[in-house]
């Protein structure tokens, strides 16, 4: 399948970050380890054969009681080869935190902030790393799954 | 002259555009910095919608998921039903009958035009052509008449299920249509004549909120406002989807990237649309709108009254929820604010591991610092207007 190539490609160039290629229903993905997250990212975009110039979307997912537990996960799209490819990098609790792709599609600034929000997770080097959806003073993560449904944080007054 | 206004000393003012502001439909903040008149800097708060659309999902079965996306993008609530349930299929693996591949288009695509027609009625209205809003607002009602009929509702729609949809079109549906689209065309003509040549619109318009193509490229610029910047990506033509390969359609494009660019983009899009629905209507097949899985799609009220194992698959389905297998996937549509993707987490059971959206208004309401850094402040208006930036959707 052609979206093999990326997969291939990747493999090649980083065999020690690329952990594990798949493609589930056309869906292409790779879990690569996130030290080098920043190196692969740059890599697809800048490879003349890739050319993935759009970062669609990044989010996180939370498998509690798996190690390690978060993922934060690229869905990357090119469109002069119009193929897309996801790009899955784990972090663990103990250590959760990742490199900014701002500096790569200046488009990850809200989605990290997001993903900050609400799992927590820590950009390094984003520029402005701070809450978005949810307002400064908020205790928590709500999208980690041991923040409780219910739980209710009001808020009272203007912040200062 | 230039001297003075140089030398001129001048103190930067912040002030507050919103939560609650005419222009903000939806509620969001803008904190400006301003130099007289000039923009300085600008920052955009938002999730005063926010409701926790992600972890609602998650404590759902994934039916239940289908009424919240109706609250995504309010305007178009059609076309996120039906990507949320094609990214449904796709984890099964399966595909709707053709009938209602037919059905979803056509919604798809009415939905697509009231969106449009609300963008440009309250982008005129906001910077004074209130007469263009009453005309775009009753070519809207004349199709959320359509719709009603059809689902029962005018915005949250709900009408659409995995593996099929709730019912099949009402009745004279295609001859309704066809005189609903005769009065909207007219309403088109007079806006069209109302805003596409006239001087006051044109200056508030023009050269404002410019974005060059490979900056929105890099933005995550995506639908009508990326294509008024001259990139025709349209998730329509470039993957399609359902049975838009079959429609004859095109994708129009901006030159400059300004909210001109984006208005008259969107006022070609109604034409388009109109034309798949006719397109969709004429050629529509007969058949099944339902694909017959009782693991999947509910049973008829009939069948769960009257067979057995209807009744134990619909007690089932509706307990524990269906049941996608275990994996995740990427599944896009093209939303009327671009592409409105859903990545799903599943790990076999009743409900989703993860739901999560890709809003299209998202990185568009992000680049807004951006487009209006040394502008002046009037122009977040029409800007804001024209990237339509939806609180539902974006907060979600």
């Amino acid at each position: 399948m052609s979206t093999n190539v990326t997969l291939d490609k990747l493999s090649r160039q980083f065999p020690r970050s690329v952990v594990e290629t798949h493609t589930h229903r056309g869906d292409a993905t790779a879990i690569v380890r996130k030290d080098e997250i920043l190196a692969i990212c740059r890599f697809l975009r800048d490879d003349p054969e890739l050319a993935y110039d759009f970062m669609m979307d990044l989010t996180a997912v939370d498998y509690l009681g798996k190690e390690p537990r978060f993922e934060v996960v690229y869905h990357l799209y090119s469109l002069s080869k119009n193929q897309r490819v996801r790009i899955k990098a784990r972090v663990p609790e103990a250590d959760c935190t990742i490199d900014s792709i701002v500096s790569i599609w200046v488009a990850a600034d809200w989605f990290e902030r997001e993903v900050f929000d609400l799992y927590g997770i820590i950009f390094n080097g984003h520029p402005n790393l701070k809450r978005l959806l949810l307002y400064e003073g908020f205790e928590g993560h709500p999208l980690r799954k041991d923040y409780p449904l219910k739980k209710r944080q009001p808020l009272i007054g203007p912040l200062n | 002259m230039t001297d003075s206004a140089k030398n001129l000393h001048t103190e930067q003012m912040v002030i507050n555009m919103g939560p609650s502001h005419p222009v903000t439909h939806g509620t969001v903040k803008f904190t400006v910095t301003l130099d007289g008149e000039t923009i300085d800097d600008l920052k955009v708060d938002i999730g005063y919608l926010h409701r926790g659309f992600e972890k609602m999902c998650e404590n759902g079965t994934w039916e239940q998921v289908m009424p919240y996306t109706d609250r995504l993008n309010y305007v178009s609530p059609l076309i996120n039903n039906v990507g949320y349930a094609l990214a449904v299929e796709k984890l099964f693996g399966v595909q709707a009958p053709e009938r209602c591949q037919y059905i979803r288009v056509i919604i798809s695509e009415m939905a697509r035009i009231c969106d449009h027609f609300t963008n440009i009625a309250a982008g005129a209205m906001e910077v004074g052509a209130m007469t263009v809003f009453l005309y775009f607002v009753e070519a809207r009602d004349l199709l959320w008449d359509l719709l009603e009929e059809l689902c029962g509702a005018r915005v949250t729609a709900n009408y659409v299920r995995f593996g099929g949809v709730k019912n099949d079109l009402p009745e004279g549906f295609g001859a309704k249509t066809a005189q609903a689209f005769e009065t909207c065309r007219k309403l088109w003509v007079d806006v069209d004549k109302l805003l596409t040549k006239n001087r006051i619109f044109i200056d508030r318009m023009r050269d404002v909120g410019t974005m060059p193509a490979q900056e929105a490229i890099a933005h995550g610029f995506t639908g009508p406002c990326l294509r008024a910047s001259g990139v025709p990506y349209d998730v329509r033509k470039a993957q399609p989807y359902l049975v838009y390969d079959q429609m004859d359609f095109e994708v129009p494009v901006g030159e400059t990237g300004d909210n001109f660019d984006r208005y008259l983009v969107r006022m070609e899009e109604i034409n388009q649309s109109m034309r798949i629905v006719e397109q969709a209507l004429a050629r529509i097949p007969r058949g099944p709108i339902n694909l017959d899985m009782p693991a999947l799609r509910w049973q008829s009220k009939d069948d769960t009254y009257n067979r057995i194992e209807a009744l134990i698959f619909h007690f089932k389905t509706v307990t524990e929820g269906v049941k996608p297998p275990a994996g995740e996937i990427y599944s896009a549509v093209e939303g009327a604010n671009g592409e409105l993707g859903f990545y799903l987490v599943s790990d076999g059971s009743g409900k989703p591991v993860k739901c999560r959206v890709r809003p299209p208004c998202f990185p568009l309401t992000a680049a807004m610092p951006r487009m209006m850094r040394g502008r002046l402040i009037a122009d977040i208006v029409p800007t804001f207007d024209m990237i339509n930036m939806i609180g539902g959707e974006c907060d979600r």
